[in-house]
């Protein structure tokens, strides 16, 4: 597969092949190998020396189930830290199908202010992948639901599309990249991290791909990858959270926000309880009998990119019948939502509609709104208010520049206390005294808090790969260790996270996944193998971390939720020091 | 007794129709556990996942007590 690099300071680009050293890394691995051996851990994120690595999972492209996922690695302007930020597109297929292992963006134009567009093509000739730089000025300032039309226009319908959005020009930490989904929509996101601002710092726009006429895939051994990949289909097809009409097909992710409430810990107004009285108003299940009303029908939810069989993506839609916004996830919903003390549906599709629109991290920016309620910007439950502030963030008016800078930027500059921050990044829908080991992941992760990158959830609240008492902080930092380890590997060889659900409690999935990677690389691994392999790539994110300084000191939550006991259960974040050291220190 | 059960995702489709915000309130002898609760509502114990009594997860065989919430899951999953 081919490495390209492409320097942005005179639009010039190498295409090579991958070292063979990449032969068995994909997604996050090849990510964060990257920024680990070349960008220095102290250069600033927005500068010429940080890097933005785009690379496509090991099974994307292939016809593995759910497997379309890309990973954005960079050196982070919202954590300062390294960062992998994950999205589901089928632009990652159309990276795979170049036959691109990585696509590492360098250097900075001279010309403030100037930005491009790189054209991905496939060269039959050379029969390598060929990239055309092209002004892309026109598209500034706007929009991504004017732009990406005209792109389709310009480049044809079969086109796929990675870029950012006013938030990226604008250099906000709070900007994510953004990817087309099934229906050539800006609504997938490499959202976190504030990759957007890397993207644009080098003054790129956007990177269209148009993988017409490259060879297909080589699979080492086809009978034992459609051995795992049938294996997969069969746990997801089977598990009640991902089977067809099951949970995530029918209510979406959203369908957390009532058990989430009933355990005691979604974050409701600004992280101040565990429960929110208008939980049951934003729910997945009000999301779709919401759909339903409005249009005259049951609707079962679509995938974001092709191939998948999980199908989790709502459309929401205007009391007329009409769309409003694909999609509103779980996170958005309760960011923008309960943590708001909004519950409307209507105002929470409005702000995620203009999170897209702009290119804004749902949940960074939800959190935001709600340290901005806190100190008294705007009340808590005020959605219109906080549609304006969204607004606000997306014309760059001097107080969304604040809000654009982030969770813990905004918390400074109005002088609060209660910021739900680790790492300069805002914690997502789980509250850390009610569920403690998701707040060793928020803590420790390398990511700066971020429920994806150890989802003890499962074990913690939906009795899936495990049972585990989320008020009891004993033995939860192996647990931590041990999903943040899984995940890292998931994140490499590009499975969506969700077939987490199906193969932690079916076997034969999980071993399918082994079998999947195994045909296709014609590799000897087994299912001991899946922690070490992730283990490897969380070593190299801490190295990069602890260089940058980011060190143990950084691994804890607030100290707000050390101190206030959270109702319902009264708890505070009674994790140990040694505990949440413990993580990393016996990695 | 009365206990409140709270029924969600797919199991809302075995709730009286006139139950709001998946609320219903259920009548049962004193010492009633949470399987003996599943079994008044007629519930499909193989879908039942998830049962809290006042924000804990409590197994099927916890005695209950006269005005406990009670939640009820079937498999969901999210993130």
């Amino acid at each position: 597969m081919w490495l390209i690099r492409i320097n942005m300071a005179d639009r010039s680009y190498t295409v090579e092949k991958a070292p063979a050293a990449f032969e068995t890394l994909g997604g996050r691995g090849v990510t964060s190998t990257i920024v680990h051996d070349e960008v220095p851990p102290l250069s600033h994120p927005l500068g010429p020396s940080n890097k933005l690595v785009f690379s496509p999972g090991l099974l994307t492209g292939t016809a593995a189930p759910s497997s379309a996922r890309i990973s954005a690695g960079a050196k982070s302007p919202l954590t300062g830290g390294i960062k992998e930020s994950n999205a589901g597109t089928a632009w990652a297929q159309h990276l795979a199908n170049l036959g691109i292992k990585a696509l590492v963006v360098e250097g900075q134009p001279e010309e403030k202010g100037a930005y491009w567009m790189a054209h991905l093509t496939w060269d039959d000739q050379e029969e390598r992948p060929s990239i055309e730089f092209l002004p892309a000025d026109d598209y500034l300032g706007q929009s991504l639901f004017d732009v990406f039309p005209k792109l389709y226009e310009r480049f044809g319908e079969r086109v796929t599309i990675a870029g950012v959005g006013v938030s990226g020009e604008y250099g906000y930490a709070n900007s994510g990249i953004v990817y087309n989904d099934n229906n050539q929509r800006p609504n997938r996101y490499s959202g976190r991290g504030g990759m957007g601002a890397v993207m644009a710092s080098k003054g790129l726009k956007f990177i269209v791909a148009d993988p017409s006429g490259a060879p297909r895939r080589e699979v080492a051994d086809r009978e034992l990858f459609n051995q795992g990949r049938r294996k997969m289909r069969e746990a997801l097809q089977e598990h009640a959270i991902t089977q067809p009409k099951g949970g995530l097909n029918m209510y979406g992710t959203a369908v957390l926000i009532n058990i989430l409430n009933e355990a005691g810990g979604l974050p409701t107004r600004n992280f101040s309880s565990g429960r929110f009285e208008g939980a049951a108003k934003i729910a997945g299940e009000a999301i779709f009998e919401g759909i339903k009303d409005r249009a005259g029908e049951e609707v079962f939810n679509h995938g974001c990119s092709p191939g998948c069989i999980i199908q989790c993506s709502n459309t929401w839609l205007r009391p007329d019948g009409t769309e409003h916004v694909s999609c509103i996830e779980y996170e958005s919903d309760w960011a923008l939502g309960a943590n708001c003390g909004i519950d409307s549906l209507d105002d929470i599709a409005e702000m995620v509609r203009l999170c897209n629109a702009y290119g804004f991290d749902t949940i960074e920016t939800g959190t935001t709104i709600g340290v901005a309620m806190e100190a008294g910007v705007i009340p808590f439950g005020d959605g219109q208010g906080a549609i304006n502030l969204v607004e606000e963030m997306g014309k760059g008016t001097p107080l969304g520049r604040i809000l654009g800078g982030g969770t813990e930027f905004t918390g400074r500059a109005y002088g609060v206390t209660r910021v739900p921050t680790v790492k300069g990044q805002s914690m997502p829908a789980y509250e850390p005294r009610a569920v403690k080991g998701i707040g060793i992941t928020y803590a420790t992760s390398t990511m700066g808090a971020d429920h994806t990158a150890g989802y003890t959830i499962g074990p913690e609240i939906l009795a899936v790969g495990g049972d585990e008492d989320p008020l009891d902080p004993e033995g939860k930092a192996a647990l931590s260790r041990a999903f943040q380890a899984t995940t890292a590997f998931i994140d490499s060889i590009g499975h969506c996270l969700f077939i987490a659900f199906a193969i932690l409690d079916i076997e034969s999935g999980y071993e399918g996944m082994v079998e999947e990677c195994n045909g296709l690389l014609g590799t000897d691994w087994t299912t001991d193998d899946v922690v070490p392999m992730g283990t490897e790539v969380l070593k190299k994110e801490r190295a990069f971390n602890e260089a940058a300084g980011i060190g143990p000191a950084q691994d804890r939550v607030p100290e707000f939720m050390t101190r206030e006991p959270l109702p319902p259960h009264n708890q505070v974040f009674d994790v140990p020091d040694e505990a949440l050291d413990s993580v990393y220190g016996e990695l | 007794m009365q206990v409140q059960a709270r029924l969600f995702a797919t199991l809302r489709n075995h709730l009286p129709e006139d139950a709001t915000d998946h609320t219903t309130q259920v009548e049962l002898p004193e010492g009633a556990t949470v399987e003996d609760l599943l079994e008044k509502l007629e519930l499909p114990k193989d879908e039942v996942r998830v049962t809290m009594v006042n924000g804990r997860a409590r197994p099927r065989e916890w005695e209950l007590e006269p005005d406990d919430e009670v939640g009820i899951f079937p498999a969901v999953g999210g993130g």
